[in-house]
């Protein structure tokens, strides 16, 4: 059994024991009290509030039926608990101040935390919130209510290696995700998949430095993609993947994809069009490297069209990876054009590159052509003849065969029938 | 002889033991055909992912053969039995010329695979009887498209065989001639594969056994002995020779055993079968 639900169970028990203990008594003396409040001098400022909000019924529920209890404990042990934080501080509105509470406002984070509430305003949640979206997230939703626990505290919400659940609990929710229109779909489980995510779920050393949803999107100043203020818009993710990467975002931006950003080309690939967002896998992953290939041809559909005409191209077409993929010739991000003696298929360097995997290739053995194009006399002249002989066989072949088979086959037929005609006209006419 | 109608085959519903019968091929040529085409199978089943790796039932067939580097030894294997089947059969025939039939008889004649004379006013008259103009031609022992089949795998042993083992010993072949050749063998191999696989599955196998004559199978390579009826019928030219000759006698067989004749309709029928299978795949795989 995880340990989560054990947790969450036994602290329950442990709140309901605590406050039936505490509790019915405060009560008691609350309701003896009521008539000398003026002069009852209190040490705890929530002593009151907690008179009616610790029990679990009838005052657990407001009149809408929004559960309003608080528990004593948890509340203590809280950040706002500890540094004993009157209820009105948050609860400020004047409808706290009379009893019942009339049409009571929500907390007010911002009578403390203004600038974060300031920055939350400007985030992907703060819009979607102002805009009536009533599923975007607010503080209480990655923070808690009176539950608040400081990021360092294990048990807090935004604790490291709470953030996916914290961040999952809407964008792992299929319901919320339909009802709140949330961009992306179910991330939470493709984050939990991805190497990153099952990094952060090992045991290993990358467990502390794996990113978590807030490490890409940061928290207070999460941002839409379509921002060009995000972290992960399409010109940040370079720098935001960079931020542990940092020497493959050097490899990438010296190669002719990051080029090509440099100078403004936008579409050219960035991090993610090729590692995917929530759902990078490890590129040992043969299964990864395999739909590499069919992502590089999505742009280089000329050079993936000649790569599947050789042996290398077959053999990942069928799912295999010994043979080598783009990346095996090209590299993986520096991608230099041929003529850049530094391009692992440079004259300089090809013979250097066929031999990790052919290591006893020469000179002769390089003139291979991993591109070369059947149908294109550029490809050479011996080539195009020989493919051009081989068609023409083959239709020459099965077109006289075909014929003669079908005549036969017609003939044969016809025989038959005529043989059957005679037997019948025999047997009738013995 | 009826030529124009051929006489009733009445005798094809006689028992096989109450029917006279005549060698045609001996045991070592059937056991080397098995051989071929038990290993020629194996090679296509292992070579056509490669070549149709975009369609699913490649990839498939592919996995279930364990993966890329099993099928390609698998292919390599069937390749060695192809290549020592043929080298066995040029050796044989070589053999037997210097021995016993003569360089000549070998060479030319009505028990040669050279195509000659014959043959072509074969052709024209094979085809003015599909179009019911004429009789049928009088066959001798080996018939045009007979000598066709013969000669395609004689140049595919060099064509398929000789670009493979470029592709197979690269390193060996660079030692002497440019790496481009690499894409040249690609080519050759991959189009005289499906030159290879397309005729011996389709055209072979209609020829030899799914004609309506012969329907479903003609058991004669796998039993080696065939029946007189269809020596009289199919082969009057091989039949009038040899009564001439005064050889025919000397070619009487038993009737073909039980075992043969159940490895012909098991093992041949199932070649027939994978063949027409996978003939059909590549259709659809070429059309679409």
């Amino acid at each position: 059994m995880p340990a989560g639900p054990l947790k969450l169970i036994s602290a329950a028990l442990g709140s309901l024991a605590l406050a039936l203990a505490l509790g019915l008594p405060a009560a008691a003396m609350a309701q003896q009290a009521g008539a000398k409040v003026a002069v009852t001098k209190v040490a705890d400022p929530n002593e009151k509030c907690l008179g009616c909000h610790a029990e679990p019924e009838p005052t657990d529920k407001s009149a809408a039926g929004k559960p309003v209890q608080v528990l004593p404990e948890q509340f203590h042990k809280s950040m706002h608990g500890k540094a004993k934080v009157a209820c009105i501080e948050c609860h400020a509105d004047a409808a706290m101040r009379k009893y019942p509470h009339e049409s009571p406002a929500p907390a007010q984070c911002a009578s403390c935390h203004e600038k974060a509430v300031k920055q939350y305003a400007a985030t992907a949640h703060g819009v979607a919130r102002s805009g009536g979206n009533t599923v975007a997230a607010t503080c209480a939703n990655c923070h808690g209510t009176h539950d608040t626990l400081p990021a360092a505290d294990e048990q807090s919400r935004t604790n490291r290696a709470n953030i996916e659940a914290t961040c999952a609990a809407c964008h792992g929710n299929e319901a919320l995700v339909k009802q709140g229109k949330v961009p992306g779909g179910n991330i939470a489980a493709l984050y939990h998949d991805s190497i990153h995510g099952k990094l952060l779920h090992s045991n290993g050393k990358a467990k502390d430095k794996v990113p978590v949803c807030t490490d890409c999107h940061g928290s207070h100043d999460i941002r839409p993609k379509s921002d060009p203020q995000s972290a992960v818009s399409r010109a940040n993710i370079p720098d935001t993947c960079g931020t542990c990467h940092s020497r493959v975002k050097d490899v990438w931006s010296g190669g002719q994809h990051g080029k090509m950003r440099a100078s403004g080309v936008m579409t050219a690939p960035g991090c993610t069009d090729c590692h995917g967002a929530h759902t990078i896998a490890d590129p040992k992953v043969p299964k990864w490297q395999v739909g590499m290939i069919r992502e590089c041809g999505g742009c280089h559909t000329r050079q993936i069209g000649t790569y599947r005409d050789t042996y290398h191209g077959q053999v990942t077409d069928l799912g295999f990876t010994v043979v080598a993929t783009c990346a095996s010739c090209h590299g993986a991000h520096e991608m230099l054009p041929k003529s850049n003696p530094l391009s692992k298929v440079s004259d300089e360097r090809i013979l250097s590159t066929c031999q990790v995997c052919h290591p006893k290739a020469n000179a002769n053995f390089v003139k291979f052509q991993p591109h070369a194009n059947k149908h294109d006399k550029e490809s050479g002249l011996i080539l195009y003849y020989t493919s051009k002989f081989m068609q023409i066989l083959l239709v020459g072949v099965f077109l006289a065969f075909g014929l003669h088979s079908i005549l036969w086959l017609y003939r044969g037929l016809a025989d038959r029938k005529a043989r059957r005609a005679r037997a019948a006209s025999t047997l009738e006419n013995p | 002889m009826a030529d124009q109608n051929p006489a009733e085959p009445v005798d094809a519903a006689k028992p096989v033991a109450a029917q006279k019968y005549y060698r045609r091929f001996d045991r070592i040529d059937r056991v080397m055909h098995s051989t071929l085409m038990i290993a020629f199978i194996g090679c296509a089943i292992t070579g056509l992912p490669p070549l149709f790796s975009d369609h699913a039932w490649a990839a498939a067939l592919a996995s279930a053969l364990g993966g890329f580097a099993r099928a390609a030894l698998i292919h390599r294997i069937c390749a060695v039995v192809m290549i020592t089947v043929f080298v066995s059969h040029v050796g044989r025939i070589f053999l037997a010329a210097v021995r016993q039939t003569g360089l000549l008889a070998t060479l030319w004649g009505p028990n040669s695979m050279t195509p000659q004379p014959q043959d072509f006013v074969d052709i024209v008259r094979h085809v003015s009887w599909f179009l019911g103009k004429g009789p049928r031609p009088r066959f001798d022992r080996y018939t045009y498209w007979e000598k066709f089949d013969y000669w395609a795998v004689f140049w595919g042993m060099f064509i398929i065989g000789g670009s493979g083992l470029v592709l197979w010993f690269p390193i060996q072949v660079s030692a002497f001639l440019p790496g481009w050749i690499f894409n040249v063998a690609t080519v050759i191999h991959g189009e005289e594969a499906l030159l290879a696989v397309g005729f011996i599955f389709t055209i072979h196998f209609f020829n030899g056994h799914l004609r309506p004559e012969k329907f479903p199978m003609d058991l004669v390579i796998f039993t080696g002995r065939i029946p007189e009826h269809e020596l009289k019928d199919e082969r009057p030219g091989e039949y009038a020779r040899l009564v001439r000759e005064g050889r025919l006698a000397s070619l009487e067989a038993t009737p073909p055993s039980r075992p043969a004749i159940l490895w012909g309709y098991i093992v041949g029928g199932a070649a027939v079968i994978i063949g027409t299978v996978t003939a059909a795949l590549i259709l659809f795989s070429v059309i679409r």
